[in-house]
């Protein structure tokens, strides 16, 4: 029947729209361009990223050096390449591993409500009066050092954040009657939170989201400089910022450019998200 | 009458003095400094393939009589019988049957429906949930259910934003009767619409309840539309029912000094006749202290001294028609 033809033709569509969103596309783009660079640093880097020279060290940008050398003579463009690795899979992993254990958090709380919804949000308050580093600082005590460690350090941290931004419009959407027409037909609980609350609340989260990815690779930044993440020389673009700090008037080509390259990449990500919650939004997919 | 539609013994739907008091918490230790009243010994009954209009004023408490049923709320008091079962004790998979049972319609087309879910899926949902036919099969059935409330089933793949009130009135609707339900709740479903479009969905519910022999409860506070919808109305005034009838009995004959300033609301379309109306001096007063006695008593043209101190009870008329006032005793 003709019906069956028409619901398929349905399924096209998100991708239809992706297409023509230039937002999402552009960033999908640069994203792809950072990822490959991540993956291909060890043979598109002209030096090695840890070879130190003295005779060369702060070296303005030139062309053996397209974008200098920080204070031991290592090759920045090349420690900026090396550092998209570190960076961009902690940017992005522990955000999204707080986005779907605070997310998570923050629905059931809203959505439960009563005394459970109480604790939950209480535990959340208490984690989230501690500064982004402090937190991170007492995690790794407890976790230990390592990248993985630093990942899930993070997404702790980031965890309360998205719990806290989730839970406001669940009290909102769970009073909408689309919920109780759910719990009229019998759907679970846990479908409601799925099927009805989570696509409602997406949006504003995904936004913010992306935008906190740029602090997650800075906050790895300062973890790493206490000696809580990254050991230092292996690159990264948060501790390239942090060392280079001292020498901004004198050699700014250390953080500028390491600099670029978070900002660069926090523009793609949000864009990405900008795009995904137009692209989602029924009301604004032509 | 067909022989299944002839009730034996029970009644579908049997509501026992239920009351549902909402706790009014002030402070830090969030203490309960009072309750609010909203139904109060609530008695009603639907029959098979009967229509109930439950009316009365906002506030009254006559949505959450039908959120109690639909076990939206938890009663604080009394009991609901579906089919003689009490189904505030029930166990989760007699809850599956019950949802199977009593499926409702809400007042506001525009929040019933998940935005973010295609009118196909929401319509198919309950087949889903219930596991009733196999996926390939529900897009069939979604598409009987458009032909049945006069949507095309070509909508399918569409959002609820790109449907006017009336349509997706219609989709609920469909939703409504995809389970086959016994008994549908209708809270005030076209009183958001307009009223050409509200004489299109109350006679498309006409239908339906003929060809799937349903039972409604009709909550509204539009009298003209119950008056049509209706075979015995209920009229509620501030979380209590204060008179039953058949529905040509209670406008020809009604009893309760409420009820009849409540239908002399009614307009008539006859411009040369002069109809004395009955206008209700002050306010409906607050359910969290509903006044002593008959809860209409300072309102009440008709007010008697025991009107204030004592509350009257339902009483008989004749065997269509209860009210509970004290000039009828």
């Amino acid at each position: 029947m003709s019906n069956t033809r028409i619901l398929e033709e349905g399924k096209g569509k998100l991708w239809r729209t992706f297409k023509k969103n230039k937002t999402a596309l552009v960033g999908t783009a640069i994203i792809i361009i950072v990822i490959a660079v991540a993956i291909l640093a060890p043979w598109i880097s002209p030096h090695d990223p840890l070879e130190q020279n003295m005779v060369h060290r702060l070296k303005p940008p030139d062309r053996t050096y397209p974008l200098g050398t920080d204070e031991y003579g290592r090759d920045v463009l090349s420690r900026v390449l090396w550092g998209t690795r570190v960076s961009l899979s902690v940017g992005i992993l522990s955000i999204l591993f707080g986005l779907v254990v605070g997310t998570a958090m923050g629905a059931v709380a809203g959505y439960k409500g009563a005394i459970v919804g109480s604790i939950i949000m209480r535990m959340v308050d208490v984690l989230l009066s501690f500064p982004v580093l402090i937190s991170g600082i007492l995690v790794v005590a407890i976790l230990g050092p390592g990248m993985d460690k630093l990942i899930l350090t993070m997404g702790i941290v980031f965890a309360p954040r998205f719990a806290r931004l989730a839970y406001g419009p669940t009290l909102v959407v769970k009073e909408r009657e689309y919920v109780d027409s759910a719990r009229i037909i019998g759907v679970s609980n846990l479908r409601i939170l799925t099927h009805y609350l989570f696509p409602n609340i997406f949006g504003g989260i995904l936004v913010a989201g992306t935008l906190w990815v740029g602090t997650a690779i800075l906050t790895e930044a300062s973890l790493s400089f206490l000696g809580l993440g990254v050991s230092p020389p292996t690159p990264t673009w948060g501790n390239m910022i942090k060392s280079g700090i001292d020498r901004l008037t004198t050699a700014p080509w250390l953080s500028i450019f390491p600099g670029l390259s978070i900002l660069t990449t926090v523009l793609a990500i949000n864009m990405i998200g900008d795009g995904l919650r137009d692209i989602t939004d029924p009301k604004l997919r032509i | 009458m067909s022989e299944e539609l002839i009730f034996h013994g029970e009644h579908l739907l049997d509501v026992q003095r239920l009351k549902k008091f909402f706790p009014i918490k002030k402070g830090v230790f969030r203490r309960t400094v009072g309750w609010v009243q909203a139904v109060d010994g609530v008695s009603l009954h639907v029959d098979k393939g009967e229509t109930l209009g439950l009316v009365g004023e906002s506030g009254c408490g006559k949505s959450t009589t039908g959120k109690c049923i639909l076990r939206l709320l938890e009663p604080t008091e009394g009991d609901i019988l579906l089919e003689g079962k009490n189904i505030s004790a029930i166990n989760p998979s007699e809850m599956k049957q019950f949802r199977r049972k009593v499926q409702a319609v809400f007042q506001d087309p525009y929040s019933s429906l998940n935005p973010r879910m295609s009118v196909g899926n929401i319509v198919g949902e309950p087949f889903k949930v219930h596991d009733i036919h196999p996926s390939s099969d529900i897009r069939e059935r979604v598409a009987d259910l458009f032909k049945k409330v006069g949507l095309r089933p070509e909508y399918m793949s569409r959002y609820p934003h790109e449907f006017s009130g009336g349509q997706r009135q219609r989709i609920g609707i469909a939703r409504s009767i995809a389970l086959r339900p016994d008994l549908i709740i209708f809270d005030e479903p076209v009183s958001a619409l307009d009223v050409s479009i509200q004489a299109q969905v109350i006679n498309l519910l006409d239908d339906l309840k003929q060809e799937f022999k349903l039972s409604y409860l009709f909550i509204a506070h539009d009298l003209s539309v119950v008056e049509h919808v209706s075979d015995r109305i209920a009229v509620m005034y501030l979380g209590k029912i204060v008179e039953v009838a058949k529905d040509t009995e209670l406008y020809s004959n009604p009893l309760h000094p409420y009820t009849r300033a409540l239908l002399s609301a009614i307009p008539i379309p006859e411009p040369k006749q002069k109809k004395k109306r009955i206008i209700l001096q002050g306010e409906v007063p607050s359910p969290i202290n509903p006044p002593s006695g008959c809860r209409f008593h300072p309102r009440c043209s008709e007010a008697m001294k025991i009107c204030k101190h004592e509350e009257p009870i339902m009483s008989a008329i004749d065997h269509h028609h209860q009210v509970s006032c004290f000039l009828y005793r």
